[in-house]
């Protein structure tokens, strides 16, 4: 099993509900956000172009905050999914260092925090929470092996990139474009 | 003319965003006081091994008095910089071979208990109406001098590591590009070696001692600039994002801080006052020593912190 997520460039609109759904399932203290809308625009006025972009954690497979954690506070647990144990995590910042999308945060108890593809929710058959309630329906999640996901199907057909593939962290979100 | 423009109005998360710089004056503090313990531990491990203890009295058995010092406030501000403090024992219930900061921890953990016990060994006869009061404790001295020579070899190995290690600790981070060259362990470890023998130097009042050390010391000044210009013309030479971050050296923000406070003040001007000294010109020598001991924190400040700006674009 190999989670992950295609978000739909063309179809985002930036509106930040993902942010706020994420933000609610998961108690997020104020102030802070495990996902977030990236705006990118090219070109001058009148050929501008935009990227609205949901990023969050890639969980990706080659991940260097799990190697490079101390304490093995980070870890890999079922379908790929990065984690942070926060009774073991001594919040010394190395993973933080480590990650090219800046997808962890200090959380203000010390531990350090992240997405989780609300795995405790896909463990009750349920979608991630920003995926449940995106207006455009432009997140896709599911499992890359199983070709029926809608994950894999939305790769089928569609353009996709990820982000700093240059990087080598093979990261898990895709955006289609 | 440029016809194309690029705005990326990125994440705008008051509380996430500020704060990913997340390391402050406790690491380089850290890195610092690390090298400089490294860098005495080895001299001192070496010239025991040489057997030059009478000749180089200082470094072998007054300059490790630091190291203990050294190493229990770097060890406190590592702990300071921990954003979980009360769970910093997680360290050492574990090994993870992968992380250099995993290595760090054991290392301090091998090392700091040596250093003090190094110190200890020489307790009597550096201070002769010492006393240990507990008759194990003379037992145990007796048995730190009998091993002191394994003792050398062990601080000498470790210091390697301890140095090394300095380094590694941001190298390791490709997802800063400043920090990711491999040349930045051997780059701290010379830095280190360098500031130890400057500390020992200055604690030297054999002219004999100081000259030894002034001179290996320029060697280190020496291969300390041709690795900081190897690291410039790998980033020069690497992709953008390490052009970049190399920029930050070569007109960018740090530009000034980093020619003046570590390449010229730091390296260049007291390796020329320790040539005219060798030469025979009489230079107080703490001037050079302490010329070498700031640029070596300024170089470990400007390191950490322009290191935590320069990240990957997309």
């Amino acid at each position: 099993m190999r989670y992950a997520m295609a978000i739909d460039t063309k179809k985002c609109v930036g509106c930040g509900d993902c942010v706020v759904a994420c933000q609610t399932e998961n108690n997020v203290p104020h102030g802070y956000c495990r996902d977030w809308i990236v705006e990118n625009v090219v070109g001058s006025y009148p050929n501008v172009e935009i990227e609205l972009r949901s990023e969050r954690c890639n969980h990706c497979d080659n991940s260097p905050c799990v190697r490079c954690c101390p304490t093995g506070a980070s870890h890999i647990v079922e379908g790929g999914i990065v984690k942070v144990t926060h009774n073991m995590c001594i919040g010394c910042g190395a993973c933080i260092q480590s990650c090219p999308y800046d997808a962890r945060y200090s959380h203000p108890d010390g531990y350090v925090d992240k997405c989780t593809f609300c795995d405790h929710r896909l463990a009750k058959g349920q979608s991630p929470a920003c995926v449940a309630v995106c207006p455009t329906n432009c997140l896709y999640f599911g499992d890359l092996e199983d070709p029926n996901s809608d994950v894999s199907k939305a790769l089928k057909n569609r353009k996709w990139k990820v982000l700093a593939p240059e990087a080598g962290t093979k990261p898990q979100l895709y955006f289609l474009t | 003319m440029m016809k194309e423009e690029l705005f990326i109005s990125g994440r705008n998360i008051p509380n996430v965003d500020p704060y990913l710089n997340i390391w402050h004056w406790q690491i380089p503090i850290y890195l610092y006081l690390g090298g400089l313990a490294a860098g005495i531990m080895f001299f001192a491990g070496y010239f025991t091994i040489m057997r030059k203890e009478k000749d180089m009295e200082t470094t072998v058995k007054w300059a490790p008095f630091l190291v203990p010092g050294a190493l229990v406030v770097g060890l406190f501000a590592l702990f300071l910089d921990l954003k979980h403090q009360l769970y910093f024992w997680r360290l050492y219930t574990t090994i993870r071979l992968e992380s250099p900061m995993s290595w760090g921890a054991w290392t301090l953990m091998l090392v700091t208990p040596l250093s003090f016990i190094w110190v200890a060994s020489y307790m009597k006869e550096l201070f002769p109406k010492w006393d240990w009061k507990f008759n194990i404790l003379n037992k145990a001295e007796a048995l730190a001098i009998k091993y002191r020579k394994s003792m050398a070899w062990a601080m000498m190995l470790l210091a390697v590591v301890l140095g090394v290690y300095t380094g590694i600790l941001l190298s390791a981070f490709n997802a800063r590009p400043l920090w990711n060259t491999s040349v930045l362990g051997i780059l701290f470890l010379t830095s280190g070696l360098s500031t130890g023998l400057a500390a020992s130097m200055w604690m030297s009042k054999s002219k004999y001692e100081r000259k030894v050390l002034s001179r290996l010391d320029l060697i280190m000044i020496g291969i300390e600039l041709f690795l900081i210009i190897h690291m410039l013309m790998g980033f020069l030479a690497a992709s953008e994002v390490q052009i970049e971050a190399a920029h930050l050296f070569l007109g960018g923000e740090f530009t000034v801080v980093f020619w003046v406070f570590v390449i010229i003040l730091g390296l260049v001007f007291p390796a020329t006052l320790e040539v005219l000294e060798l030469k025979g010109f009489h230079i107080p020598v703490w001037i050079p020593a302490l010329l070498i001991l700031i640029g070596g924190l300024v170089f470990r400040f400007v390191m950490v912190e322009a290191g935590q700006i320069t990240r990957f674009l997309y």
